[in-house]
């Protein structure tokens, strides 16, 4: 017995067992990771069943609202809360989250005790009305309304308001391509102006002649946004011409523009495949909208933008950095101990922590690199900071600096990597050092320089803390890439995945509105980082293919 | 063993020089080695060679691991200068030039004596651009010179009917054999004057190493060569001279006939008849 355990322990199954235990572990926890994520976040996209209920309270007699989290509390609590005499029963009871929307009425969100229900239905033509402000409405339709007068009731009010909502969402359409395209460019134009003008005065060269030139291009350019502005005032009063009127659960009649409706929806009147479509589309419009609601509504686009902007960004930045410094430590450097102690000293940098970075990056790129271009080159903004302020450049530069490390110790590797007998191939023909690395060394170090730039937008993808001083701001209403000269604006204020996160978590006026588009958000993150991953790993193995070692 | 190096090498004597025997007085001297000491830090690795190498002629350097041989060999294109903490001291001329002197340009050195490594050691590139590589450098970019010089190389070279079909594909798809007759394409493509092989042959199978034989036997008539070989078998076979070292120093130098035949130092004769080494 003893003798079979000793050569069942010695054969070494136990370690492959435990081996094999650890690698299932981890799997599994990374699996759960993503999977909660999922499953938290995704849900938030489905439609679910709006529900009535007649419920024992003399406040809320009726309840209309979405299911969206049961738990379970012992009497003696539930008791206590509600001012009842103490009980020593192990009694457990039911508590339902509604969303209850409404919230100009009251809370949006709201704990009942499900033994309190009297009776509960799904009726079809209650309305799930998602809004621009105020958060979604339930209640049913009582009329539609143009300019105040009813048009519409009855069975036929809901065929009407839809027909009504189609011209609504064109009309949306118009004023906002004219608010952010037009207009903006036209706002763009006349500020560039008013810089150029400032810098004339500055320069002292504000004649006549030149301030004529410019100030003729302005009234063009006021004239353009007379005509604009006419034409968007049409717009609004045209969008505000309908509206409609819904009684709420309590039974009061509220009055709702047209225009403030994002979307109209029956949901219990809703197939399953409906709903499935519906889902697409949500899940759709989170990543392709702009956020609203203090970032509690509406969708990520600026984030996801920003996020995969920067991380490009500092991919430009930190390869050539990283890969002239390897190339001087291994290549140039007489090996000795400075050497060594440089590498040290680099390989030790991957250890600070974010935040010390991003005081440094506010410290040095902000203040004192942004001032000075500042002073030298945009002088007739100030004293408004250009690039003196946190911006999308300098959370590049930053989280470039972050992540040099790794790029330096895997260029290096790849570099010793490379076999001797082929840099003397081509030093024998006459390459001088420079040109055997050129032509040589560095094509086939890509792959390794590629795996450093994996690693480093893994880890910049990720990282928030020192984004927040150098760059990263709750809401940027304009993207860092536009259809204004020169197009790339690096000194722009951005969002990022991982702020909005912290954001939309612990920053947010409504928690509850808010929670599931953190795992959203956290899963739109998880996803981006992969996808960026996958397409260094994908450029890398074709390099990996091209350039691959000598097998001799 | 020894009776088979005797036949062959009888039999080239008469085949190579028609009967009339070979003699160093009698050669056009390509380069001239005076001297040449070399160490590596304290490690002493030439003790002062001193021998001329004939113009067009094959010479082979024999001799057991460590002698030397390589390292006299990569003297002449100065590779040696790569390695950290070596001293060289003494001279080689290459047509009265001395190529230690220090306004010496290494890259051009580098192009008139071309060199062929032990390892096939193509880039990871297409057998095209492998065999342009030493053109590219010189800054040729006419299509039609590169075209011509790489079929010439390749012909030169003995590869070109193998890969004539495809020469963009990458180079390191082919035999063993085939890269290092490829790597001397890439060597003769930029037209050296010597061409130093450092054990050619030893990473190939038998019929590989017969086609490069081949190939050193047809470009004697072009080119200097000076091959280092731990097989003597195929000195006596490819060399007009062999030189055998040992520990450092040059034993003894001569038509590679006589010093098979009738070597006149006691370890000479050792060595080739297989009793040390």
């Amino acid at each position: 017995m003893i003798d079979n355990f000793k050569s069942w322990w010695k054969s070494g199954v136990p370690w492959i067992w435990l081996n094999a235990g650890a690698v299932s572990i981890s799997l599994l926890l990374v699996l759960g990771i993503l999977g909660m994520i999922m499953v938290k976040g995704m849900g938030h996209f489905w439609v679910s069943d709006v529900y009535e209920m007649q419920y024992e309270d003399i406040t809320t007699p009726v309840i209309v609202g979405e299911i969206v989290d049961t738990a379970e509390i012992p009497r003696a609590l539930f008791n206590e809360v509600e001012g009842l005499e103490k009980t020593e029963s192990i009694d457990i009871i039911q508590r339902i989250l509604i969303k209850r929307g409404n919230r100009e009425q009251a809370a949006d969100f709201q704990w009942i005790y499900a033994h309190k229900i009297k009776s509960q239905s799904n009726p079809d033509d209650l309305i799930k009305l998602e809004r621009l402000e105020w958060g979604n409405f339930y209640g049913y339709l009582k009329n539609v309304q143009q300019s105040g007068k009813t048009v519409s009731e009855k069975k036929q009010a809901w065929a009407e308001l839809n027909k009504r909502f189609e011209r609504i969402l064109e009309l949306r359409e118009k004023v906002e391509n004219l608010e952010k395209d037009e207009i903006s460019s036209v706002n763009y134009g006349i500020n560039q102006l008013r810089l150029k003008k400032r810098k004339l005065e500055l320069d002292k060269e504000d004649t006549p002649e030149n301030l004529k030139l410019l100030n003729d291009e302005e009234k063009a350019f006021n004239e353009r946004y007379q005509v604009l502005i006419k034409e968007l005032n049409i717009l609004r009063t045209d969008i505000s011409r309908d509206s409609a009127d819904f009684i709420s659960a309590n039974g009061t009649v509220v009055n709702i523009p047209l225009k403030m409706m994002v979307s109209i929806l029956k949901p219990n009147e809703m197939s399953v495949f409906d709903k499935l479509g519906h889902y697409v589309l949500n899940f759709y419009n989170f990543i392709f909208d702009d956020p609203r609601e203090a970032n509690t509504e509406g969708g990520v686009f600026p984030a996801i933008f920003g996020t995969v902007m920067m991380v490009i960004l500092m991919s430009i930045l930190v390869t050539p950095f990283g890969v002239i410094a390897a190339v001087y430590l291994r290549e140039y450097a007489r090996q000795g101990p400075l050497i060594r102690l440089i590498r040290i000293a680099v390989n030790n940098l991957a250890g600070v922590p974010s935040i010390v970075y991003g005081v440094f990056g506010l410290g040095f790129f902000v203040y004192f690199l942004g001032g000075n271009i500042d002073q030298l080159f945009y002088a007739e903004a100030l004293p408004a900071p250009t690039f003196g302020t946190p911006g999308l450049i300098w959370a590049s530069l930053t989280l470039a600096l972050l992540t040099v490390p790794v790029v330096i110790v895997s260029t290096e590797e790849g570099l010793a990597r490379i076999p001797r007998n082929l840099r003397e191939g081509s030093l024998a023909l006459g390459a001088t050092k420079i040109e055997t690395l050129w032509r040589v060394v560095l094509p086939m170090t890509s792959p390794a320089i590629m795996t450093g730039l994996i690693l480093a937008v893994a880890r910049a993808a990720g990282e928030v803390a020192p984004l927040m001083l150098v760059g990263v701001v709750k809401l940027a209403p304009e993207l860092p890439l536009d259809d204004n000269f020169p197009f790339l604006h690096m000194e722009r204020k951005f969002m990022h995945l991982g702020f909005h996160i912290f954001d939309v978590g612990f920053q947010s006026p409504n928690v509850e509105a808010a929670r599931p588009l953190v795992y959203a958000t956290a899963f739109l993150l998880v996803l981006v980082i992969v996808l960026l991953n996958l397409s260094a790993i994908m450029l890398r193995n074709r390099l990996r293919e091209k350039f691959k070692a000598l097998d001799v | 063993m020894s009776e088979e190096v005797l036949t062959h090498a009888i039999d080239k004597s008469i085949l190579s020089s028609s009967g009339k025997s070979l003699s160093l007085e009698n050669e056009d001297i390509c380069i001239n080695v005076n001297d040449l000491k070399l160490s590596y830090g304290e490690k002493q690795a030439l003790h002062g060679i001193t021998m001329p190498v004939p113009r067009k002629r094959v010479t082979a350097f024999i001799g057991p691991s460590g002698c030397g041989k390589s390292t006299l060999l990569r003297c002449f294109n100065r590779m040696n200068d790569l390695v950290d903490n070596v001293s060289i001291d003494g001279e080689i001329r290459i047509d009265d030039e001395n190529i230690y002197h220090p306004d010496v340009d290494v890259s051009a050195l580098r192009r008139r004596v071309g060199m062929v490594f032990q390892r096939p050691n193509p880039f990871p590139k297409s057998i095209y651009e492998n065999v342009a590589y030493g053109l590219r450098l010189q800054g040729i970019k006419q299509r039609h010179i590169l075209d011509e010089a790489v079929e010439l190389s390749l012909k030169g070279a003995a590869l070109w009917n193998e890969v004539k079909d495809r020469l963009h594909e990458s180079a390191l798809g082919l035999s063993g054999g085939q890269q290092q007759r490829l790597v001397i394409a890439r060597a003769i493509a930029i037209k050296p004057e010597v061409l130093l092989l450092d054990e050619p042959a030893s990473a190939l199978d038998p019929i590989s190493t017969l086609k490069i034989e081949e190939l050193i036997y047809e470009l004697k008539s072009e080119y200097t060569i000076v091959i280092v070989t731990h097989n003597m078998q195929q000195a006596a076979r490819v060399s007009d001279y062999t030189a055998f070292m040992y520990m450092g120093d040059l034993i003894e130098y001569g038509a590679t006939d006589n010093l098979f035949t009738n070597p006149t130092e006691k370890q000479t004769e050792d060595y080739i008849t297989g009793r040390y080494g």
